[in-house]
């Protein structure tokens, strides 16, 4: 178990890590999901014991291990770059931990082959590191870090210098090589994609805070801060400010439009509020229990499957994700419609309004 | 080029005399390099040709190969003490000063690579500032305090005198060619359980060999030619090759050919030691930042 406890990291006078409290428990998988300089590397090094955090301490099966340099420290990692060592072959860069720990010969071989195997490297084990593909050098990467059998694990988006059809199919392989280990994993990225498809668990992270800590699927669902949604939202959600009037919500540049109170937050004071909506939940054709939305469109992206329709409504830049070809040509007037039951509301603050919580109220 | 009919008929005599001038251009691109290289080659030549004439015959009058082949210069340096215990004595302080400057540079120059730290980048210009002074300005002030301390006209004089020129380079240099080594693979390798000594032996060092070999070279050179120094700070024990060289004048008039047959000697170990490093040179040129 891996507990960090209000660990911060300031240098000069920046602050790149504020009051960070985990609690990772073994056979884990956990994901550092935010934007670029978020702080997942920074909170990563700290993990690892690379860098000192300024203030908090870290916990490693509940021994105090803040100062401990990082040789003594119980972790592997992986980085975004492929980093191995030039100088030895595939074999030696991946029993080299296992060497450093002076292990028995037989150990080490049978625990190369084995990770080779897992990582389909067995014919490269004779190869330097560097007459690999890149792939093929993330894999030895990921191998080393395996056989040292760690029980923590780190990776720092460790697909994102990989090609798409490479990344995907490592990717794939992923989880069933955190579930054969009972090591903490964590895994740092900023594609929200990637925190879906490894379950998992995931913290939001947003300008050296973790906003939100959970099941990862629960924190995608139900974020509690207008922040974590969009963290955990691409392509970018849809914002719209509004007032709570009765039984619906005005849009402040409305001009007299009005979107009726979803069933859930109907008990809701009045006031002002955010609501949200996913793109793909926005829709061109009319569908039941949806409000309507005059919009003009800006710009549309077809990538064949899928089309991203980029919408100026009542003041907000907006995207639509639709199926199919829509070629909308820029500056079409277009009625959208949002199913009342997506939308997401938040308050002024951007705090998440609790559904269970004005259910009682009402 | 795959010519039809139609494009090659009316053009052909055209193409013809095009074809003619291209040839005579291609014809005279050789002279310009040829010319350079002549003008680089002669004075190796004539240095060369010098050394296996006679006195007599260099004394004579221009004649551009030996007339009377001879290789007395040569046995008389290879067989008289004073003459190879120059080169001796030159060999062993820049074998000295190359080994002082390249292990007291490869930790500055980690730190300087890894590390920040108060004026760092200060102190790090400072160091070139070094090479920017002459060596005779600091002639005088070793020359003194060798001579109060005993270092006076022996090995570690010259080859300490030169560190103050050497490890500078050396410095600049590694740290040239450390920085292009990701900082990741000293992390990955402490996180595997590297100790620090260990990580930049068995790592480090293996990923800079190159840059290693080349600093070594530049140090090798420096302190090869290097006659100023040298020449003041030895008498007798430890005299270099350089200062021996002088000595020609002043016994029976000028023994020209020994002179150059030295000369050729003299050349000979830097050419070695440049093929060996030849293919990471210009790198060093750039103090490792190409």
């Amino acid at each position: 178990m891996l507990e960090l406890l209000e660990v911060e990291k300031r240098s000069g006078g920046a602050v790149h890590l504020a009051d960070i409290s985990l609690r990772l428990l073994p056979g884990t998988l956990n994901v550092l999901l935010g934007p670029t300089l978020s702080g997942k590397t920074s909170l990563m090094r700290i993990m690892a014991g690379l860098d000192r955090p300024s203030s908090g301490r870290i916990l490693a099966d509940d021994m105090d291990v803040t100062g401990v340099p990082v040789q003594q420290r119980d972790v592997a990692m992986v980085y975004q770059q492929f980093i191995n060592y030039p100088a030895m072959t595939v074999f030696e860069n991946i029993a080299s931990p296992m060497r450093i720990a002076r292990k028995p010969k037989a150990e080490i071989e049978g625990t190369v082959e084995r990770v080779a195997d897992l990582l389909k490297l067995t014919p490269y084990l004779r190869r330097m590191p560097l007459q690999l593909s890149g792939g093929q050098q993330q894999r030895t990467a990921l191998a080393r870090a395996l056989a040292k059998n760690a029980r923590l694990v780190l990776l720092d988006e460790p697909l994102a210098n990989l090609d798409y059809k490479l990344r995907e199919e490592l990717r794939a392989e992923l989880p069933k090589i955190f579930a054969a280990s009972g090591a903490i994993f964590v895994y740092a990225t900023a594609e929200p994609e990637e925190a879906l498809l490894l379950g998992g668990n995931t913290a939001t992270l947003s300008q050296g805070r973790v906003t939100q800590f959970g099941p990862t699927v629960d924190v995608y669902r139900r974020p509690n801060t207008l922040i974590t949604a969009r963290i955990f939202a691409d392509p970018p959600l849809n914002v719209m400010a509004v007032e709570k009037r009765g039984a619906a919500f005005a849009p402040v540049e409305g001009g007299g439009r009005q979107i009726p109170v979803p069933p859930a937050y109907e008990g809701l004071a009045d006031g002002p509020y955010h609501i949200a909506i996913r793109p793909h939940h926005v829709t061109l054709a009319t569908t039941d229990g949806a409000a309507s939305l005059p919009a003009t469109v800006i710009v549309t992206e077809i990538t064949g499957s899928e089309s991203f329709v980029h919408l100026k409504t009542l003041g907000e830049n907006w995207v639509l994700l639709a199926h199919g070809i829509h070629d909308l040509p820029p500056g079409r007037p277009v009625e959208i419609h949002l199913p009342l039951r997506h939308i997401m509301v938040f308050d002024a603050d951007g705090a998440s309004v609790d559904v269970g919580a004005v259910r009682k109220a009402a | 080029m795959t010519d039809t009919p139609m494009t090659n008929a009316i053009p052909a005599e055209a193409a013809a005399a095009r074809a003619t001038a291209q040839r005579r251009r291609l014809r005279l691109r050789w002279l310009v390099p040829t010319l350079y290289i002549i003008f680089l080659m002669l004075p190796i030549y004539w240095l060369i040709n010098m050394s296996f004439k006679t006195t007599n015959e260099i004394l004579a009058g221009f004649s551009p190969y030996p007339q009377r082949f001879t290789i007395d210069s040569y046995v008389e340096i290879l067989t008289n003490p004073v003459w190879y215990w120059g080169y001796i004595n030159s060999i062993i302080y820049v074998v000295i000063n190359t080994i002082i400057s390249v292990t007291v540079a490869l930790p500055a120059a980690y730190a300087f690579s890894r590390y920040r730290f108060l004026g760092d980048k200060h102190l790090f210009f400072w160091l070139l500032t070094n090479r920017m002074a002459p060596p005779a300005v600091f002639a005088l002030p070793f020359l003194q305090l060798y001579s109060s301390i005993g270092l006076f006209d022996t090995y570690w004089a010259v080859a300490l005198a030169h560190c103050l020129f050497n490890i500078p380079l050396a410095v600049w240099i590694l740290e040239g060619f450390m920085s292009g080594v990701p900082k990741e693979i000293d992390e990955t390798a402490y996180i595997d359980g590297y100790s620090f000594p260990r990580f930049f032996v068995k790592i480090f060092m293996p990923l800079i060999a190159s840059g290693i070999g080349v600093t070594a070279f530049f140090c090798f050179m420096f302190s090869w030619v290097e006659m100023l120094l040298a020449k003041t700070l030895t008498s007798v024990d430890a005299k270099p090759i350089a200062a021996v060289m002088t000595r020609t004048a002043s016994t029976s008039g000028y023994e020209l050919g020994l002179l150059a047959a030295a000369g050729v000697l003299t050349i000979i170990p830097g050419a070695i030691v440049i093929y060996f490093v030849r293919n990471y040179i210009a790198k060093g040129f750039a103090l490792g930042r190409v």
